[in-house]
């Protein structure tokens, strides 16, 4: 099905046109932009029969094909659940963003980020192969790296930007890890065939590598403890963001990883073990720290880690409740948090201010998002018939039937908190009387109130007709338990230890909420421990690393040219010494080509030359002992056959001393600079290198690692080289394009010399 | 660097060299020579009247400059590797044309020749770029 | 003749290291020049010595008559000598350059970026 994947690319090549909508249309581009993700959502709902027929609609065509890498896409039901929310709330997120940023110079930016993140997303929840997911993973990670730093002037958002990329980097690169052993483990790495595999995978050597390494992704990404502090300092982002990536899509990309492989992972002691431990330490960590906040958004921050908390939880019990559970309240949540968000901004963006303390009375200057605050408030505390109810009193009845008394008590108490965060951002700011806040509440937009209120709505709705919110989920639930599920969803299940326990949680959270200034007083301590949390050590190991970087370019880089030039030199003449000494036998002292007089003479020059170079104390000296050695090699080519080498190698000498000519006496005089001992030691390893290069000369001779090419070239190159100038005809004709790369080099050099003289840097003396 | 006996056999070795690096060049492919040998000829001819002259003498009588020629015979050595990907056989094999006119002409031309033609300018570039740069570093 | 050119070449090979230890920018230059000789009559002198022989096809035949000068290694350090002559050139000029910024032909008072 090829408009699986087009679909996954579509938001990519619109985000090419947005700067041109924007250009035209300014803020009013947002919704037009919208159209598209509408679109998704239709189209992502019309595949939903098909998953739940068991024939879920898929694409695949080979990406790197001898790496097993394929570019393929599967949709079944718990793909198509996100692929839903993240084209559903984006729709509306393109529609806030446009009414928030109104004037912002790089809004046009904003919708392009905003699009690239919707289609990483996509490509993240609908991939089929394990590669093409990751890929699409850290896009999400690097598109999130710049909406975090949407306002990157500012030193906050640079820093919650870098640490959510150096965070979910990490964990995605451990991921990628994991995920080749798991393509190992599975013998696929399509994830379809995977998730069959669940018997073969768990009794796997690597099961437990595999696990501890996409646990790492898992997470990292949705803001698991004690990894959890990226996600409220990323509050710096634009509200836009925060209600897309971090409430309702991206931070639930580890949930989802965790849910999509619990068929081939799940159900073991160690998942189950790790899942619960780090899902309750979450939930408590966030439940808690909610409380302290007073900036709606960091409010509403902590406590989305604690609901992430909860969905990991929730799939570490892994029954066939906690699943639907996990499920139900993930869509409910999206929902709920993604319009309090949202309402969240709004506020801010009419008031001037976040503030819930000094916040009070909007009500009756913003009814329409005082009426989706309301709602959404009242679904986040599990209190009207909503959606998030059911999946509350699902959720504490999978708790409760795990037997766990612990698990049971933090539930309750992240609950609580729960219905504290709910008062407070969907009734305290918009009861009582009206507060005075920097600016006058008016309300906002139609572009800003129309998201919230449809979400809060939608929740309200799916609760009200569960059996259309059950068939909507089946199939997800199905694809997490890796069997046809039934499910059937309703509001009430008659008075039972959940509905107790519900109704204590609302009760604790009420009473929290009353004695809110007080709560926020007690909660200065967490404050003063959060400071010397995660947050505190994220930023001492990057210092460390820094110290590490410098601790060892101070050892390894002296910075004089010499030293690098000796380990050279010497690393050389130990992997080569090594080499020559392991071959054993000593090398074939035999001449075939006798001495002559004439060779020993010009050997002689050669050799009294290259002494005199280095004798000589004046640089003339120096330089015409060089052009004698030169000038001796050119004559051992003429002996022995190669008149075009030596005719280079005159000429070359003849240029040289033109050069050295022009230059030498711009150039500074010789002088002893060196101590004698180092002259010594200089000496004893050139020497000793020198001698072992002899040896090596000696043994090349009689050494053939491969059959010559040579007479390929002697009997082709006249009837297929048209040339009896056999070296020539290699240059240009067989070997044509090594030549082609060294004039290239050639060329570079000369234009670097051209632009070391003739570019200097302004302000220098210019000669 | 203005010498009597310098100049004045420079005007006489001048078109010596540049003669016998054209000739070089031509028979390269048959007799030693080829583009290497015959662009540092050519080189050394300019280079000593730049030293005899002066280079702003020697580059009006080169006409073009001389990292135009890098440019010129990087691509044209690129570029006589084209004809071959039309032919559909690899970037650069050779393509030869026989030019046979009874009695007057027999050669065979190939874009090895436009090639090896490549080389020669890259080199008279390379060597007089660095040449004239150094020398104007005197004034 | 090989184990006396094997000898030459330890020697070119010595006196070029030396020679590039200096902490003198010229001898650095110098110490260059002299490897890449060394390097050139190394390559040379392994694929074997055939006296006067030169891979020139006779005109009218159709291949290279045995024994010859291995035309592959000629070809090789054909374009090793041009090279190093562009390298030679740009190293000249960059020394001098840097001895000009530094006013010292001492490498050991270049030992910073940031100069």
């Amino acid at each position: 099905m090829t408009a699986l994947p087009l679909a996954v690319l579509s938001p990519f090549a619109l985000s090419a046109l947005a700067p041109w909508a924007h250009a035209r249309l300014k803020h009013h581009a947002g919704w037009l932009l919208a159209v598209l993700p509408a679109i998704l959502t239709a189209f992502f709902g019309s595949l939903m029969p098909l998953a739940a027929s068991g024939a879920p609609a898929s694409f695949r065509t080979p990406w790197v094909a001898s790496a097993g890498v394929m570019f393929s896409f599967h949709a079944d039901g718990l793909a198509l659940l996100f692929a839903v929310l993240i084209s559903g709330i984006g729709t509306f997120i393109l529609i806030y963003a446009g009414g928030y940023l109104k004037g912002h110079p790089q809004q046009g930016r904003m919708f392009v980020f905003l699009l690239l993140f919707m289609g990483s997303m996509l490509g993240v929840v609908l991939s089929d192969n394990l590669i093409t997911l990751f890929v699409f993973w850290e896009l999400t990670s690097l598109t999130s790296y710049l909406l975090i730093g949407f306002n990157h002037e500012q030193e906050r958002s640079r820093r919650a930007a870098l640490q959510a990329l150096v965070v979910t980097g990490t964990g995605g690169l451990a991921m990628l890890a994991g995920f080749l052993l798991l393509g190992t483990a599975a013998g696929s790495m399509e994830l379809s065939e995977i998730v069959e595999k669940g018997d073969q995978i768990r009794s796997a050597a690597l099961y437990l590598p595999v696990l501890i390494l996409v646990l790492m992704g898992a997470f990292t990404k949705s803001a698991q403890f004690p990894f959890h502090h990226w996600l409220p300092n990323a509050m710096e982002a634009p509200t836009p963001v925060s209600a897309y990536l971090h409430s309702a899509t991206m931070v639930k990309a580890g949930v989802f990883l965790l849910a999509r492989l619990t068929p081939a992972l799940g159900g073991t002691p160690e998942w189950e073990a790790s899942l619960t431990v780090f899902g309750a330490a979450t939930m408590l960590a966030g439940g808690a720290l909610a409380l302290v906040k007073t900036d709606l958004k960091q409010l509403l921050a902590y406590s989305t880690v604690a609901s992430l908390g909860f969905m990991v939880m929730l799939l570490g019990i892994g029954s066939p409740y906690a699943v639907k559970g996990c499920l139900v309240f993930l869509t409910a949540h999206a929902l709920y948090k993604g319009a309090l968000f949202m309402v969240a901004g709004a506020v801010d963006h009419e008031t001037g201010t976040r503030d819930a303390s000094a916040l009070s009375g909007l009500r009756t200057g913003m009814p329409f998002t005082a009426f989706a605050a309301v709602l959404a408030g009242l679904a986040m505390a599990g209190l009207g018939p909503w959606l998030s109810f059911i999946g509350k009193e699902l959720a504490l009845e999978a708790v409760l039937g795990g037997g766990n008394l612990w698990l049971t008590a933090v539930t309750v108490l992240t609950s609580a908190s729960f219905v504290t965060v709910a008062g407070v951002t969907g009734l305290r700011i918009f009861s009582g009387p009206p507060s005075a806040a920097p600016k006058k509440a008016h309300e906002a937009p139609l572009s800003m109130w129309i998201g919230p209120v449809w979400l809060a709505i939608k929740g309200a709705l799916l609760g009200l007709m569960a059996g259309k919110a059950a068939a909507f989920l089946a199939p997800a639930v199905s694809s997490v338990l890796g069997r046809p599920e039934q499910m059937k969803l309703a509001l009430w299940h008659g008075v039972n230890a959940a509905l107790g326990l519900s109704a204590l949680s609302i009760a604790l959270g009420a009473a929290a909420y009353i004695g809110w200034d007080r709560v926020r007083s007690a909660g200065r301590l967490g404050d003063t421990i959060l400071k010397w949390g995660p947050d505190r050590l994220y930023d001492l190991s990057l210092d460390a690393l820094s110290a590490l970087a410098r601790g060892q370019t101070r050892v390894v880089q002296s910075g004089y040219l010499r030293y690098y030039l000796l380990a050279v030199i010497l690393t050389v003449m130990t992997l080569a010494g090594h080499a020559l000494y392991s071959r054993g036998e000593p090398p074939v002292m035999v001449s075939t080509v006798p001495v002559t007089a004439y060779g020993a003479a010009v050997a002689l020059m050669i050799v009294a030359s290259a002494i005199a170079a280095v004798l000589l104390d004046t640089r003339l000296g120096a330089i015409a002992a060089l052009g004698g050695a030169g000038g001796g090699v050119a004559l051992v080519y003429v002996m022995y056959g190669a008149p075009d080498l030596a005719m280079t190698q005159f000429l070359v000498e003849t240029l040289t001393i033109i050069l050295f000519v022009l230059i030498i006496f711009k150039l500074p005089r010789f002088a002893r600079l060196s101590r004698p001992w180092s002259r010594v030691r200089d000496g004893l390893i050139s020497i000793a290198a020198g001698g072992m290069m002899a040896y090596l000369a000696l043994v090349a001779l009689h050494v053939d690692l491969h059959p010559p090419i040579s007479s390929y070239f002697a009997e082709n190159s006249v009837p297929a080289g048209f040339g009896r100038n056999v070296v020539n005809v290699i240059l240009v004709d067989f070997r044509a394009l090594d030549t082609l790369g060294e004039i290239s080099v050639l060329g570079l050099a000369g234009l670097g010399a051209y632009a070391l003289l003739k570019l200097r840097l302004s302000g220098r003396k210019a000669v | 660097m203005s010498d009597l006996i310098l100049s004045t056999a420079t005007r006489f070795l001048m078109p010596l060299f540049l003669t016998f690096a054209v000739f070089l060049l031509l028979r390269g492919h048959n007799e030693p020579g080829g583009g290497f040998i015959a662009g540092l000829v050519a080189a050394a001819g300019f280079a000593l009247y730049s030293l005899a002259y002066s280079p702003g003498r020697m580059l009006q009588l080169l006409r073009v400059g001389p990292r135009t020629l890098i440019g010129w015979g990087l691509l044209l050595a690129a570029v006589s590797g084209l004809p071959a990907l039309a032919a559909g056989t690899p970037f650069l094999t050779a393509l030869w044309a026989k030019l046979h006119i009874p009695g007057l002409v027999n050669l065979k031309v190939g874009t090895p020749l436009i090639f090896d033609v490549g080389v020669f300018l890259t080199v008279v570039g390379v060597v007089l770029t660095v040449v004239v740069a150094l020398q104007e570093e005197e004034d | 003749m090989e184990n006396l050119l094997a000898l030459v070449i330890g020697v070119l090979y010595a006196a070029g290291i030396y020679m590039m230890l200096r902490r003198s920018l010229v001898k650095l230059i110098i110490g260059l020049a002299l490897l890449s000789n060394a390097a050139n009559l190394l390559i040379f002198t392994s694929g074997g010595l055939v006296p006067a022989r030169p891979p020139l096809i006779a005109r009218g035949e159709s291949a290279l008559a045995a024994p010859f000068a291995d035309p592959l290694p000629q070809a090789l350090i054909l374009t090793a000598i041009v090279i190093s002559f562009g390298v030679m050139a740009f190293a000249l000029v960059l020394f001098y350059r840097a001895a000009e910024e530094a006013g010292a032909d001492d490498l050991d008072r270049l030992t910073s970026t940031d100069t």
